[in-house]
């Protein structure tokens, strides 16, 4: 690792990790007369930071959170001004002033970005439930070491993992199936992950085993163990696996520049790369046309509601992505 | 009915600890599981009866595989041919090492295996360490609400597509951005326009990776800091060890597989460098700086036409990079580190 100076130079209160609990318990069983600038969360026995230390900590870690929230909060403020606030102000709004609806109102009535929001919303829904089944029934199919033809079988999903077949021979291969510009094509290539089907399997295989026992003697085959018992079990799992699946759907941009040449059946994210990025005009909208009157580019609202939109469903799923990895889920399955 | 019912509330969250093949194949191969009957001795009836719902369960997934990710290893074989989309597979001509020879001959392909390595080796100097950093100095704050609340924030970028990214950036630090914006505004020139400036590229994607991921990695190494037991930092500060010692003798040990875990997938991702964050660009910035061996391949195929040579050219990537793979799992157990899986 390092030699320390320069990175534990930021870490000035060194290593302060507990559990909230632990860590109020240590305070409670410990003296209370605590100094007046003691956080309650921090055991007796660990020395207060410095005072410059704490502000060095203060200033990174507010940097940090601001990098991340204002490009958001501008974007979105944007979004939601008028025409001649971004003209105003010659951009991107950072403080509110005049504030409309407007530009969502526009994208939202029909046209490019309604259908192309409506398709991906589509290709998400279809794709999640249709890789999370496949790889629900792998990863049990695959969950018993000692059932026929088990490693063979693992092998060849480990295999993938390991080594892809290349970019041009899969292009050639969905083009023969006849696929392309079909809505198939940005869902089939990449419908199973072995790597998701590996994380399930991991979590199917640390259910106790007595607890299928039980089932099985019970007369419950497989189909129903898997319905009734490891499922029921393993809600957080898939849930999981269904939000990376659901994510990866959403947003994916380039298998559809690969395959979808038709451009009325574009994903959201492909509209946002032309018309947002690339400033190619968007017909009929407004956005990247000069306006005549004043000569500024229009549309910068719309660009911005058009952000936004591809944001949306991610913030929905994101409280849950949460919740579940606070449990380790995932982290587990990686070290597995 | 009910016996299930109340087997799932007596059994919630075990976590027994269960012979798992692909990291350690001895112990599958030592025994079957408790309770199941021994493997031995049982005709391929027998057991094709016993485990045939495993085996139409594992289908789907299977064949999924089989089509478009072992179909696709075998049209390979184009790297081999002059091969023409109207003749097809069986009908090009097959041209030897032709097209591996064109490969290594070819600058631009040498142009972008080398700003493939020089963005690889960039970021692991220059990214690589923050989400250390970062995990360390957030472990360091001992409001759980806080540390929680920053996390979260952190890491929503990480479920950001790379054209919502971009496009971020592009809007923050690009001609028409908001830096050059406000430095225009205070009259400072309005020439800045870091998305189409070859010389700090490198920069700029680093900044983007960051961005995005570092709130991944942070996850991750609070997670293993997460195991370290608090009572090792309170014997260890009873013996008298200041909180650097202990960041060095027990936190940074703790890190240390997860560091090496990391590291080891990183390296057999070398030549994988962002596709999807680099084609988005190669257009503002040019392929100079922007090509690399994905997005070559990416050109010369689906763009020019070029078939049998991308194939080639793809081919070269996918064997080097398996054999990252393996050698950096291999430095891994010569280090004593479990690396990603373990020798059967």
């Amino acid at each position: 690792m390092s030699t320390g100076s320069g990175q534990t130079h930021q870490v000035d209160a060194g290593v302060a990790l507990l559990p909230g609990d632990a860590a109020r318990g240590a305070v409670r069983d410990g003296t209370r007369t605590r100094r007046p600038r003691r956080s309650r969360h921090r055991p007796a026995w660990e020395e207060p930071p410095s005072r410059a230390g704490a502000v060095v900590k203060v200033l990174v870690l507010a940097g940090v959170v601001l990098a991340v929230l204002f490009p958001l909060w501008t974007v979105v403020l944007t979004s939601l001004s008028t025409q001649a606030e971004t003209i105003r102000v010659g951009g991107l709004v950072t403080v509110p002033g005049e504030l409309t609806l407007n530009a969502y109102r526009q994208i939202l009535s029909g046209g490019i970005v309604t259908r192309a929001t409506l398709v991906s919303l589509g290709i998400t829904a279809v794709g999640t439930v249709l890789s999370t089944t496949v790889s629900v029934l792998g990863a049990y199919g695959l969950s018993r070491p000692s059932s026929l033809w088990h490693r063979p079988i693992l092998f060849v999903f480990l295999v993938t993992m390991f080594f892809g077949a290349g970019l041009i021979p899969t292009y050639l291969l969905v083009s023969s199936l006849g696929l392309i510009d079909s809505y198939w094509a940005l869902i089939l290539p990449g419908a199973v992950s072995a790597f998701n089907v590996l994380i399930l399997r991991n979590f199917f295989m640390g259910i106790e085993p007595a607890v299928l026992d039980a089932a099985r003697i019970d007369g419950a085959g497989d189909w129903r163990i898997l319905g009734r018992v490891v499922l029921p079990m393993s809600r957080a799992a898939v849930a999981v696996v269904a939000l990376f699946y659901g994510v990866g759907y959403w947003n994916a941009f380039f298998n559809a520049i690969l395959y979808i040449n038709d451009n009325a059946k574009w994903p959201l994210q492909l509209v946002l790369r032309s018309y947002v990025l690339q400033g190619v005009t968007l017909p009929g909208s407004g956005v990247g046309q000069v306006d005549v009157a004043t000569g500024a580019v229009t549309g910068l609202p719309i660009k911005m509601a058009v952000m936004v939109l591809a944001i949306v469903p991610i913030l929905v799923v994101y409280p849950f992505v949460q919740r579940h990895f606070t449990k380790g889920v995932i982290f587990g399955a990686i070290k597995g | 009915m009910t016996s299930l019912g109340q087997i799932v509330r007596r059994g919630g969250g075990g976590t027994a600890a269960t012979p798992d093949p692909v990291r350690d194949p001895a112990a599958a191969s030592a025994g079957p599981r408790r309770g199941t009957p021994p493997v031995r001795r049982l005709s391929l009836r027998t057991r094709l009866r016993r485990d045939g719902a495993l085996l139409v369960m594992v289908l789907p997934a299977v064949l999924l595989l089989g089509v478009f990710a072992y179909v696709p290893m075998l049209g390979n074989v184009i790297a081999w041919q002059s091969y023409s989309p109207y003749a097809g597979f069986l009908r090009s001509p097959f041209v030897g090492w032709a097209n591996f020879e064109r490969v290594f001959s070819n600058p631009l392909f040498l142009d972008a295996v080398q700003n493939t390595l020089v963005i690889t080796a960039f970021q692991l100097v220059f990214f690589f360490p923050v989400p250390i950093v970062l995990a360390l100095l957030l472990n360091s704050v001992v409001t759980p609400q806080v540390r929680t609340t920053i996390q979260s924030i952190v890491y929503l970028p990480h479920f950001f597509s790379w054209v919502l990214v971009v496009t971020i950036f592009q809007q923050i630090f690009g001609g028409a951005g908001l830096v050059n914006q406000t430095l225009r505004d205070a009259g400072l020139g309005s020439g800045f326009d870091l998305m189409t400036n070859p010389d700090t590229f490198l920069v700029l994607l680093t900044m983007q990776s960051v961005w995005k991921d570092a709130g991944w990695g942070i996850i991750i190494f609070l997670a293993a800091l997460s195991t370290v037991s608090p009572e090792q930092y309170e014997a260890a500060a009873v013996d008298g060890a200041d909180r650097w010692r202990r960041m060095w003798h027990i936190t940074l040990p703790a890190l240390r597989p997860v560091i090496v875990l990391l590291l080891i997938l990183r390296l057999g991702d070398a030549l994988t460098v962002g596709f999807e964050q680099l084609i988005l660009q190669r257009g503002a910035v040019g392929a100079d700086v922007a090509e690399v061996i994905d997005t070559f391949v990416y050109y010369q195929g689906v763009i020019y036409g070029d078939w049998g040579f991308a194939a080639a050219a793809g081919l070269v990537k996918g064997v080097v990079s398996l054999a990252l793979v393996l050698g950096a799992n291999k430095l891994a157990h010569v280090f004593g580190e479990s690396g990603v899986y373990q020798k059967a």
